[in-house]
């Protein structure tokens, strides 16, 4: 793409497309220039939105199961409204009008997929991993989700339901996955660490406690 | 028509011009409601510059896949009654 098209307005800026841009990545800072340009959003406002998405982190989510763990009221409320228990915990569940938290228990498994796009809880969870944004992922997580947690190490026992979730619309799902035996000794701190962003899609069990 | 969670119901089949946020996949599908989890803005509309209103009930509806359950947010006006 060259840089000597006809403008429809006048004005320098730099090439919107640069060599080897993929297509929606040119798209997208097209949109943000015509955006600034018509005054909807300022260049501060795309800063300040990404930065608030890359200082997002699984620790904020791990904080969350945490303390579900060691308080049973604490989950209750969890379960019952995770955008209010996370808010409780004076943490930002950022701007998705609803996180509805999935426990994993003895019985049931869930894990999380966006079929259409990325829907993700990056409040809580922070930017999603490329393979959660990936089409393999997408499409074989609603065909084949056995076969996908098997690539990923876990496999379920015969008897446990796999709950598979698509968050095709506004709400945005966190698993609480369940807390591994022996950790009864542990303190909350500790049992946070043992958390990972993927126990929290539900793709992986948390991390066992090492060995003393 | 609202339902209520236990509710057999059918996602539509129908496929209209612009975005919609049913996923092909579970079209002509009978699923059971399992949650209905709030009205919201309609992104048919929304995501063409109209504002949305009035804002859809959304459900969260279990289809059983045969060796695991898949559950889906629909919008009420993708929902019809099932047998």
């Amino acid at each position: 793409m060259t840089d000597d098209h006809d403008h429809g307005h006048d004005h320098p800026h730099a090439p919107i497309t640069a060599a080897g841009e993929p297509p929606a990545a040119a798209r997208a800072r097209a949109l943000e220039e015509l955006l600034v340009e018509k005054g909807v959003i300022t260049r501060e406002d795309v800063r300040r939105g990404i930065d608030w998405l890359v200082s997002r982190s699984p620790a904020d989510g791990a904080r969350l199961v945490a303390r579900a763990w060691v308080d049973p009221a604490f989950k209750e409320r969890l379960l019952a409204d995770a955008r209010a228990a996370a808010l409780e915990l004076g943490l930002d569940p950022g701007p998705s009008p609803v996180v509805v938290a999935i426990e994993n228990t003895e019985a049931v498994h869930n894990m999380v997929v966006c079929t259409l796009c990325s829907c993700y809880p990056r409040g809580l969870l922070g930017p999603p991993p490329d393979w959660y944004k990936s089409l393999a992922y997408r499409s074989r997580a609603v065909s084949d989700p056995h076969g996908v947690l098997h690539e990923f190490g876990l496999e379920l026992d015969d008897e446990v339901e796999l709950r598979v979730h698509d968050s095709t619309a506004d709400i945005r799902y966190l698993v609480l996955p369940r807390r591994p035996a022996g950790t009864e000794g542990m303190t909350e701190e500790q049992l946070a660490v043992l958390v990972t962003r993927d126990s929290m899609i539900g793709v992986a069990e948390p991390r066992v406690p090492a060995a003393h | 028509m609202t339902f209520a969670p236990g509710q057999r119901v059918r996602v539509a089949t129908r496929t209209p011009r612009g975005h919609h946020r049913t996923p092909g996949y579970v079209k002509g599908k009978a699923g059971t409601v399992a949650r209905l989890h709030g009205k919201f803005t309609n992104p048919e509309t929304r995501a063409h510059g109209g504002d949305g209103l009035p804002r859809q009930e959304l459900y969260l509806v279990a289809f059983d896949e045969g060796g695991f359950r898949l559950y889906v947010d629909v919008f009420e006006h993708w929902l019809e009654e099932a047998e």
